[in-house]
């Protein structure tokens, strides 16, 4: 049977024709690769010693520091944007309008501004501070993230059904009890698939540090790319390693989700409806 | 003040500048994001293969550093447009991975008796996508797709990395010459992003109030 609604279970035409039409992507995307392996070999790109750095053990062992450097950053940062997350979100359910007010002008305002601009004044304002350049990234990045996860916070919270509210009230429990017992842990649930694209999120904003020269894997393919003049065999290094790390990431929060929270199976036109996401 | 009343005229062109990358690289990303959407739904299974890998690979890749490959890296192998260009093209490859997840997104709202309908009455999947999901789903995906290009005025400010000189680029600027009025600087440059994002989302809502259904 088709997974999907939008054609029906192709006759012995239709399969001729998309069987035509899928040995013309094949042939397209065999011209594409072939296009861009010939443009490589003609510019002299695929000779070793634009290469021969990624498969050298001292450099393999300087990525791996970057790369240890970037998910160091990135736990960090998750870890204090969940905190300030779940502070502010909670902060815009208060009962006391002028912490609502307050909560609502800082996440409205950290959502809005461009997270470089944040993290480049955080670094000037903090210049003579010593601060170094890992605080100014990890507080840009809690800031954003954090603003982003209290909006996912607030929304998980308000769609946690109002009679199970009504009832925890009914029993006796205070309005901290309420939050902390009753709604939190169903908002989490709800909440989880979104919480963990925003870590893929931070995990690639880490790579903003590239403008302060914060350590990282961006940093370090900088300095390997200054020393061997090879950027695009460097760049293209740096994006493989980045693929992989927030597949991994992926995979994880998906085994959490239904190891944690269960599937909650959905009707769609498609099998696997996407999530819209934010870049 | 000083640094608004004499700098004002080159804020304005850094903002000028942002607007520029915004158009440029937001049209590439509509025409592409669109495309991929489309293969991900058809019925050939090795373009929705394609469609999911260019999602992926687009989607978990930092922006910085696709543009680290096209701003460096492309012109080593002869493909350089001006770096203008060549920053909106990852610009605009990046965010079209956002583009064709709202799109499909969007073809998920529209409702299941709707493609039946379409199929019921014979349409095949090109009809069927041009005549009723499409135009249903371009509705559905306007707030969605809103997000994506707010997020992707934010994003320009990467360009100041590469020496492009928008909004972010004169703030720092700006910063070296008048040190004492930092804040200042920072709050006044943020609310030229957040007018630009608000416009966005006003005209998003409008959008969706002229397109509403009943």
């Amino acid at each position: 049977m088709s997974s999907t609604v939008l054609y029906d279970a192709p006759g012995p035409k239709a399969q001729a024709r998309h069987r035509l039409f899928g040995i013309l992507t094949i042939i397209g995307v065999i011209a594409v690769l072939a296009l861009i392996v010939w443009k490589l070999w003609a510019e002299d790109q695929l000779t070793a010693e634009k290469w021969e750095v990624f498969y050298t053990p001292r450099f393999i062992s300087l990525l791996a520091e970057g790369m240890l450097q970037t998910l160091w950053i990135a736990v960090l940062s998750i870890a204090g944007a969940l905190v300030f997350g779940l502070v502010f979100g909670t902060a815009k359910l208060s009962d006391h309008a002028p912490v609502r007010w307050v909560a609502w002008v800082v996440v409205e305002f950290f959502r809005a501004v461009p997270l470089l601009l944040l993290i480049i004044f955080i670094w000037f304002y903090a210049f003579e501070t010593q601060l170094g350049t890992i605080a100014p990234l990890v507080i840009g990045l809690i800031l954003y993230n954090g603003s982003v996860l209290a909006e996912t916070f607030r929304a998980g919270i308000n769609a946690v059904p109002r009679g199970q509210v009504e009832a925890a009230y009914a029993i006796g429990l205070r309005k901290s009890a309420v939050m902390r017992i009753v709604q939190l842990p169903q908002a989490i649930k709800i909440m989880t698939p979104a919480i963990i694209s925003q870590c893929v999120v931070a995990l690639k904003d880490t790579s903003l540090g590239y403008y302060i020269l914060a350590p990282g894997l961006t940093t370090i393919g900088r300095d390997i790319w200054r020393t061997f003049d090879n950027r695009l065999a460097t760049a293209l290094v740096l994006a493989l390693l980045y693929i992989v790390l927030n597949l991994l990431l992926t995979a994880l929060g998906r085994w959490a989700e239904k190891h944690i929270t269960g599937a909650r199976p959905a009707q769609s036109l498609q099998k696997n409806p996407g999530v819209a996401e934010k870049p | 003040m000083d640094w608004l009343t004499d700098n004002y005229v080159n804020i304005l062109r850094g903002f000028g500048e942002t607007l520029r990358l915004l158009g440029v690289s937001g049209a590439l990303a509509l025409v592409v994001g669109t495309l991929v959407a489309l293969a991900r739904v058809s019925p050939v299974p090795i373009l929705r293969g394609v469609g999911a890998f260019y999602v992926t690979i687009f989607r978990n890749t930092p922006l910085l550093v696709l543009i680290l490959i096209a701003y460096y890296g492309l012109p080593e192998i002869g493909i350089d447009f001006g770096f203008f260009i060549n920053i909106s093209l990852a610009m605009g490859t990046y965010t079209a991975a956002f583009v064709a997840e709202a799109i499909r997104s969007g073809f998920n709202g529209v409702p299941l008796g709707q493609a039946e309908a379409a199929r019921a009455i014979g349409m095949p999947f090109t009809q069927s996508m041009r005549h009723i999901v499409l135009p249903q789903a371009f509705r559905l995906v306007v707030p969605p797709m809103a997000s994506v290009y707010i997020a992707l005025t934010k994003n320009t400010s990467l360009a100041a990395t590469f020496g492009i000189a928008e909004a972010t680029f004169r703030m720092r600027g700006l910063f070296n010459d008048y040190a004492s009025q930092m804040i200042q600087i920072f709050l006044g440059i943020s609310l030229g992003y957040i007018l630009i994002v608000a416009v966005i989302s006003w005209v998003a809502s409008a959008f969706e109030r002229r397109w509403a259904v009943a």
